[in-house]
């Protein structure tokens, strides 16, 4: 999958973000735990809303969820995206209680409805840079 | 009293705008500059006069230019809004709250901008902090544009309450229909609900016609001291009730548990409170329109019909200029120009004054403006002409 000169963008991580990134690129989704009180969060950042503890454990997402809502992008914002339009981008509701923003493979946004089942799947777009992507549940 | 401590203690004394554009030939600091002239000068005030003034964030401008250029001798309150769209009006209750403190006397809010001939809100909007969260764990899937990051909450509403994008399209018709009667309106030609169905689609489900256009410009009000504001030049509108609210999830839309409620909904009923004024007191409603949908939500966050009958309420015609509510009678960000909700502030206070021309409501005494931004926080202020 990975794409030979890859023109979209590339993320700006930190340290608080590191381990979702590395977990991407072995084909992981890594989800934030507060270490203190066991509250999940996404996307990743210092403080628990819930206890306000800085302390964080990583755990593997099983990768499963719904769709929340979606969009088509038609029209290319920055020229990396230029041969990927049109786009859907999927809202996905996970197992876990958090939710994702990905791209849905493969685009087919008729069969797209709230509620509808979905699994993650990974894309290797770079050497360095590895994104998650929504597939259908029954494989199509 | 507290939550009422604001009501009816400052005025819009003055409001300006320059002619709005596609290319505007001068800098936008020059046209910031000189909507606030004509806005010091509608108050029947001079530069001299000015102790406060807030830039904002989505023009060019900061206080040290207006020191600079107005020969300002001892500004007494500088401020910056950092709510995107929603920040021309949350800016009404930072120089309110200034000035009811004693610590100015008329506050100038500016924007000027070459929204249309300079860099474009998608360049605009990549650089910005609030942007972060979004840029690292969205942008390289390819979500990039404010078109993007609200589309999803339409497409949300459309499908748990059954919203239609011809309801869409009436919000763009209408707005359109009053823009033509404005003669500072970037869009005027006629627009058709089939006109809308056939434009371009931009994000699914926002088409060409659901998206504001981009201006050259600047557009700029003075907020007084109410006991200052009785003998100025123009009658002065009387800002009633204010309030900011923000979103749960600020910073990613995609957290957020409920995408089809605003920030103004926080805020609405806290603006009301103060007022002490009802809904169906309000003539008039300027409300921010970055794209359609958000029209039709605030609708319902502010509580002028039930959450999920946005659409049906519009399609009763209720915001047309001789509907129960006219929205946007200057033409809005959809087809008047795009003053980052400046300019819906502008048209409230003529509206108020009976200066509104062709678009006027009659008999108009009472209304409110909303602004929108930063992902979902929201602004509205309600004013009133007459003594408070």
């Amino acid at each position: 999958m990975s794409a030979p000169g890859y023109a979209g963008l590339t993320p700006l991580i930190t340290e608080e973000s590191r381990p979702y990134w590395d977990g991407l690129k072995e084909e992981r989704l890594m989800l934030q735990r507060c270490g203190s009180c066991g509250r999940i969060r996404h996307y990743p950042r210092p403080m628990c809303d819930a206890c306000y503890s800085m302390r964080i454990e990583w755990i593997q997402a099983r990768g499963t969820g719904t769709i929340y809502s979606w969009a088509t992008t038609h029209k290319a914002f920055h020229p990396g995206f230029r041969q990927d339009v049109p786009y859907i981008l999927a809202t996905v509701d996970l197992t876990e209680g958090v939710r994702i923003q990905a791209r849905m493979r493969p685009s087919a946004s008729n069969r797209l409805r709230c509620g509808l089942s979905i699994r993650m799947g990974f894309e290797q777009v770079s050497d360095d840079l590895t994104l998650l992507v929504v597939l259908p549940d029954d494989g199509l | 009293m507290d939550s009422h401590s604001l009501r009816g203690k400052t005025a819009i004394t003055g409001v300006g705008e320059t002619t709005y554009s596609k290319a505007s030939g001068r800098s936008a600091l020059a046209l910031e500059l000189q909507a606030a002239l004509h806005a010091i000068e509608d108050a029947g005030l001079t530069p001299a006069d000015i102790d406060g003034v807030i830039p904002m964030l989505n023009g060019t401008g900061i206080a040290d230019d207006f020191v600079a250029n107005f020969g300002m001798t001892d500004l007494k309150f500088s401020a910056v809004a950092a709510l995107g769209g929603a920040s021309c009006v949350a800016a009404l209750q930072y120089a309110a709250m200034a000035i009811s403190a004693g610590v100015c006397n008329h506050v100038l809010l500016a924007v000027g901008r070459n929204g249309y001939s300079g860099p474009r809100t998608p360049a605009r909007v990549s650089t910005m902090p609030h942007r972060r969260v979004v840029s690292e764990f969205e942008g390289p899937a390819g979500m990039l544009a404010p078109a993007q990051f609200y589309a999803p909450m339409a497409r949300r509403h459309m499908e748990i309450f059954g919203t239609t994008s011809r309801q869409f399209a009436e919000i763009a018709v209408v707005t359109r229909s009053h823009a033509r009667l404005n003669s500072n309106a970037m869009m005027t030609a006629p627009m058709t609900t089939e006109d809308h169905q056939n434009s371009r689609m931009v994000v699914d489900p926002f088409r060409l016609f659901d998206c504001c256009i981009e201006s050259d410009g600047g557009a700029a009000v003075v907020l007084s001291r109410a006991d200052r504001a009785s003998h100025l030049a123009a009658a002065p509108v009387y800002l009633m009730g204010i309030a900011e609210g923000h979103v749960d999830s600020p910073s990613a839309i995609t957290q957020r548990a409920d995408m089809t409620r605003l920030g103004v909904a926080k805020a609405a009923a806290r603006a009301f409170s103060m007022a002490g004024i009802t809904h169906d007191e309000i003539d008039v409603a300027e409300l921010y329109d970055c794209f359609t949908y958000i029209v039709l939500c605030q609708l319902e966050d502010i509580g002028f019909c039930k959450k999920g009958e946005g659409g049906a309420f519009i399609e009763s015609g209720a915001i047309r200029l001789d509907g129960q509510l006219p929205v946007n009678t200057h033409g809005g960000l959809l087809s008047q120009a795009h003053m980052g909700g400046m300019n819906h502030i502008v048209e409230l206070v003529r509206q108020l004054r009976g200066e509104a021309g062709r678009a006027q409501v009659k008999g108009a005494r009472t209304g409110l403006v909303t602004g929108y931004g930063d992902l979902g926080a929201g602004s509205i202020a309600i004013m009133q002409r007459g003594n408070p």
